[in-house]
């Protein structure tokens, strides 16, 4: 009876306590603090003076910072849009062709090979590819010349011309995997007597497709497009390991752009004026993104 | 007729996994190769003899074995902690269905997207003030923090369709909320916690900016970074890059053989939700 008092009040409650408290001093004290930051100026030693929204108007007058929200829009498109698209067509070719004329275990195996680049650490991956893409001596280069292509070597990360389509290049290889795995996990949710259906009725593998697997996981592509959206806005360390954003502002990035203001420049209150930005654009893709999913869920 | 139409699908699908593991490859025969070697016949012949002075160069180095140590370390306590506190959120969310639980959750989503160049200074400014600057326990203690924003999301939508009828049971037999918690509902979700574990395991290992910003000295590196910083700093020569990529990478793939089951099952799950 001694209890009563406490039984009004959900206890479950209480097992919220250690999480709220983390996340007041990990996530939300912090991102105020970078919040406030971005309104300051701030060498990062001393105490910041307020500066109010004079970041913000340097901002728009910078043309590092469009440049750096122009590549992010070649990154979605090299992080997002293609791999979902390739990601499809790869996904149904395993499971609906390769899985049934020569068996799930070449399928999986085939998975598996596509899967890969997801999961080495994106330094291994940037180790790996700087080293194939270098002028001399680079596998490419080299692959190049052996076939008698020459005359198309190139300096890839190192040549403002051609380093941001070679990193867009170096994303669509690391990221294609994830689409993959995730489309095939949602094609083992179809009914398979649709496809039967759509068989008698003498359609080809396009028109099926098109006209059944596609709808069928559209909640998969989706997850896909925002998840890779978000990936792709965020993107940072390709872009460190392959060029630091070079050849002269070649392939700069909006995370790029804030942490070498932040840690070489220590210009805290611009960089913090970056990543508010690059954070709202995220929060709002994100909440709209999310939306549109739950309500075409809805529709379905 | 028919199987003539198969094969070319069969034969563009391995050519795509054939380009996916090349680099790969490439990086393995070339890691095996005498710098002699290396520019006598360029990057793409296969090595004449086995030599293996560029990993163990490279392994001295960066002090290889005590960086892996540091990943195992950090990344193995985030595993833990992580899913702790997943569990902790999710069972007053799911289960518990706390007041506001809409607005809890849609904190953790929107927590979980957030990107770390909004945290990252603050985090590195604070974690000097309190004195974990450059040690591992910063590390753990925020990457707990940032996977527990997706494995609360997750676990939350799970545990929410925990069948109520068994836990009115126990209440009934008289168990408290601990004694549910533990005994019921962590053993029942045991496969998806077990997902979570080796998510945040793979995630912390490969997190970069982080730990490229809050670990500077070489003794707390993480293998992420040390290969980064190796990188940038470009004093590596062909052999040894090589060297690095291939003892980069094999964790990860090691990872991903024992956990492939787990890992496709558990990317499916994370997808549907």
């Amino acid at each position: 009876m001694s209890a009563r008092p406490l039984r009004l009040r959900n206890p479950y409650a209480l097992y919220l306590i250690p999480g709220v408290i983390a996340f007041l001093a990990v996530v939300i004290v912090p991102f105020v603090m970078n919040i406030y930051f971005s309104f300051t100026h701030w060498q990062g030693v001393g105490s910041p003076t307020w500066a109010g929204l004079e970041n913000y108007r340097e901002l728009m007058k910078d043309s590092r910072f469009w440049e750096s929200f122009r590549h992010s829009v070649a990154m979605v498109l090299a992080m997002a849009v293609i791999p979902t698209a390739v990601g499809l067509v790869v996904a149904a070719a395993l499971f609906d062709f390769i899985g049934k004329h020569f068996g799930s275990k070449l399928a999986s195996v085939l998975r598996a090979c596509f899967y890969l680049p997801q999961v080495l650490p994106i330094t291994v991956a940037g180790i790996v590819w700087s080293w194939i893409l270098a002028p001399e001596n680079g596998s490419l280069n080299e692959l190049l010349k052996a076939v008698g292509l020459g005359s198309l070597q190139q300096d890839w990360l190192g040549d403002p011309k051609f380093a941001l389509y070679s990193v867009m290049a170096v994303m669509v290889w690391v990221q294609l995997g994830f689409p993959v795995v995730i489309f095939m996990a949602g094609l083992q949710r179809v009914d398979p007597s649709l496809y039967e259906a759509a068989e008698l009725d003498g359609t080809n593998w396009w028109q099926r497709f098109w006209h059944v697997t596609l709808p069928q996981i559209r909640p998969e592509i989706y997850v896909v497009m925002l998840w890779c959206t978000i990936a792709a806005l965020k993107v940072f360390g390709a872009v460190y390991v392959l060029t630091k954003g070079g050849p002269a502002d070649a392939t700069i990035v909006p995370s790029y752009f804030s942490f070498s203001t932040f840690f070489e420049k220590t210009d805290v209150g611009y960089g913090s004026a970056i990543a508010t930005v690059l954070t709202l654009i995220i929060l709002a893709l994100t909440t709209v993104g999310l939306r549109f999913q739950t309500r075409s869920e809805d529709a379905q | 007729m028919k199987a003539l139409k198969r094969y070319p699908v069969l034969v563009a699908m391995i050519l795509g996994a054939i380009f996916m593991v090349l680099p790969l490859l490439i990086v393995l025969i070339n890691a095996l190769k005498s710098p002699a070697d290396y520019s006598a016949h360029g990057p793409l012949s296969l090595p004449h003899g086995l030599h293996l002075d560029g990993l163990t160069d490279f392994w001295t180095r960066v002090n290889f074995g005590h960086t892996l140590l540091n990943s195992v370390v950090i990344s193995g306590s985030v595993a833990v902690f992580g899913v702790i506190l997943s569990v902790l959120n999710a069972y007053a969310i799911g289960i518990g269905r706390i007041k506001g639980k809409a607005y809890f959750l849609a904190f953790f989503v929107l927590a979980n997207v957030l990107p770390q160049e909004a945290l990252v200074y603050p985090l590195y400014y604070l974690s000097k003030q309190v004195g974990l600057y450059d040690t591992r326990l910063s590390l753990i203690i925020v990457f707990s923090v940032v996977q527990a924003a997706f494995g609360t999301y997750l676990l939350s939508s799970v545990l929410g369709a925990f069948p109520k009828e068994i836990i009115e049971a126990a209440r009934i037999d008289g168990a408290n909320s601990w004694q549910i918690l533990w005994r019921m509902v962590v053993p029942v979700s045991r496969p998806t916690l077990g997902v979570l574990l080796v998510f945040f395991f793979i995630w912390t290992w490969n997190e970069f900016l982080l730990p490229l910003v809050m670990l500077p000295s070489n003794d707390n590196q993480t293998v992420s970074v040390a290969l980064g910083v190796l990188q940038g700093q470009r004093l590596m020569d062909a052999t040894m890059t090589n060297a690095a990529g291939l003892l980069g990478a094999l964790p990860a793939i090691v990872f991903f053989l024992l956990f492939q089951r787990t890992l496709t099952r558990g990317i499916a799950v994370g997808a549907v939700k």
